[in-house]
């Protein structure tokens, strides 16, 4: 991890440590510790979350609070999965995510690539009136699109979450990867063209295969993105049948007298599995696209 | 050919939804009814709505505190992950871990978090014998509460921080202190110009972002007590989609689309007074 960071500073130049840091070993058990129980406290809301989870109500609601759970009930995972058959709706985020990232990587990648090699008159002033798009905020556009979703027949349908994203899959991903495309030395093209190859060749043999980290992130991205997105279902969607994760999180807060906590803190620990995996597996990645999107923006 | 589908992409679902949204705000949309032109009436409405100003007070406030979170303490963190700390690869992906969990998952957790008895934020504070407030349920804590919140995602601030971090070149820490600079002046003098460009970075995403804050408000609140957490996003959401008012929504999405764009210009503005170019060292 921290490699990669370096890998993407500007220019880092040697460091030479003239040393310096044997003498600051003190100072660097103080830090470490500052640093450590940050680090605790960072995770203390996950560990409160999970041991909620396994939890009777009773237990949870114990003062002062209890950090180890007094009897164990994973059970209740299996209760939560049923009081709001969150297996179906999870099957239903699975394929919606899966269709906007594949969405996403496959329409930035072709797009990045198109404005960061390809010579046209007026190409960087589109990519501008592209980007422009990261500022513009999504509640503006929310409603013109339901209304427009509405007269072609596309609410209550997995149409309005995909397909957008199928379109260059925003102007994030499609900076994102131009940035990655920057950092491919353009010889490489051009003595492609020289041995003949056309631009899909190129684009396929070489260009992605040297890009293949920055469609890492992307895809980590849009998976989060599409994942997390409880604007999109809350607004398009109206069965159950179709609705995702979210909306069935969601539902824990509505629908009860009582809160059933340890449940609700079981179910969030379901939906935040994908994303936690995600992230620990391809922590190189997510950095790597968060620090070339920010550096040079 | 290639830019196509992103040219295309942005055509179909964000220019022309834009320019839609603009002649919906002056228009009656009860959306049951055909769509009546009544000029500039949605937008005098918007000014005279009290709670209009209210909520965007509630998200200025918000914004505010979870900028100042997200820009200055996010700095402090990345100057501490950035020394020379045993476990350092650990102690970052702790860190960075929360920033990918977003949305309602969050949400639910830390109103379970802010429970005023049963919460783990009460009982830590009960530790240092402080009496924690009602949180979620208190008209003046509940911003704060949010607030609190954003503080444990500002990993992806932390990265690209630690990111410019590296990039100073050492030669520079080294000059100052032969000079004679000690650690808080080699910070202010070195280390804030050298980042001042990357700052300015996470200042505006962080503003974008938190004026566009539904999500706690929505699960966690829904806007209350006595709408003291009333995001503007949340009130636009209700106007579109409870009240069914989409001409009045559109003038309030448009709104929030000038009152970011202008605030954007006046930080770019401001903003080249103190970030120092690559260019100019």
């Amino acid at each position: 991890m921290t490699t990669v960071v370096d890998k993407s500073a500007p220019v880092a130049p040697p460091r030479q440590r003239l040393n310096k840091h044997r003498e600051w070993t003190a100072s660097r058990v103080v830090v470490s510790i500052v640093a450590i129980v940050g680090a605790v406290a960072f995770l203390l809301p996950l560990w409160f979350m999970f041991r909620t989870s396994v939890m009777s109500l009773n237990d949870a609601f114990y003062v002062p609070i209890r950090w180890i759970p007094n009897r164990w009930i994973w059970s209740n995972y299996s209760e939560a999965v049923k009081f709001v058959s969150l297996g179906h709706y999870y099957v239903n985020s699975v394929i919606v995510a899966t269709l906007v990232t594949i969405g996403a990587v496959v329409s930035s990648s072709i797009t990045a690539y198109g404005f960061s090699m390809l010579r046209a008159p007026g190409r960087d002033g589109l990519f501008l009136m592209v980007i422009t798009g990261l500022m513009i905020p999504a509640v503006v556009t929310m409603v013109p699109t339901y209304v427009i979703y509405r007269q072609i027949g596309w609410l209550n349908t997995w149409l309005p979450l995909t397909v957008p994203s199928w379109f260059g899959g925003g102007a994030f991903s499609i900076f994102l990867l131009r940035q990655f495309y920057r950092t491919i030395p353009r010889e490489l093209r051009e003595a492609a063209l020289v041995d003949g190859a056309n631009e899909f060749r190129i684009y396929r043999q070489i260009i992605v295969p040297l890009a293949l980290p920055g469609h890492a992130a992307v895809a980590i991205f849009a998976f989060l993105w599409s994942w997390n997105d409880l604007f999109g279902p809350l607004i398009y969607l109206n069965s159950q049948s179709k609705q995702t994760l979210p909306i069935a999180l969601a539902a824990f807060v509505n629908t009860q007298s009582v809160t059933q906590w340890q449940w609700m803190m079981a179910a969030t620990l379901l939906a935040m599995l994908p994303c936690v995996v995600v992230f620990l597996a391809a922590q190189k990645y997510f950095i790597r696209g968060i620090v070339l999107s920010g550096l040079k923006g | 050919m290639f830019i196509a589908p992103g040219v295309l992409g942005f055509l179909l679902f964000i220019l022309g939804p834009m320019l839609y949204s603009l002649v919906m705000s002056f228009e009656n949309y009860p959306i049951i009814h055909p769509a009546t032109w009544v000029g500039l009436k949605n937008w005098r409405a918007l000014f005279h709505d009290p709670l209009i100003w209210k909520s965007l007070k509630v998200t200025t406030y918000f914004a505010v505190g979870s900028v100042t979170v997200t820009v200055v303490v996010g700095f402090l963190l990345a100057l501490l992950l950035n020394q020379k700390i045993l476990f350092k690869r650990a102690i970052r992906t702790i860190y960075f871990l929360p920033s990918v969990i977003t949305g309602v998952p969050v949400a639910l957790l830390w109103s379970w978090m802010f429970s005023p008895q049963f919460g783990l934020i009460n009982t830590v504070l009960k530790w240092f014998g402080i009496q924690g407030p009602q949180w979620l349920f208190d008209e003046h804590w509940v911003i704060p509460a949010l607030i609190l919140m954003s503080a444990w995602s500002m990993g992806g601030a932390v990265i690209i921080y630690l990111a410019g971090l590296q990039g100073v070149p050492e030669s520079l820490y080294e000059a100052a202190e032969l000079d004679g600079a000690g650690a808080i002046r080699r910070t202010w003098y070195i280390t804030i110009p050298m980042l001042s460009p990357i700052i300015f970075f996470n200042f505006v995403l962080s503003i974008i972002g938190s004026f566009q804050a539904f999500t706690q408000a929505y699960i966690m609140t829904s806007g209350g007590p006595n709408n003291s957490s009333l995001l503007y996003v949340l009130y636009l959401y209700r106007n579109a989609f409870s009240y069914f008012q989409l001409g009045y929504a559109s003038a309030m999405g448009w709104l929030l689309f000038l009152v970011l764009l202008v605030l954007t210009l006046v930080v770019f503005r401001v903003s080249r007074k103190w970030v120092i170019d690559e260019a100019t060292p």
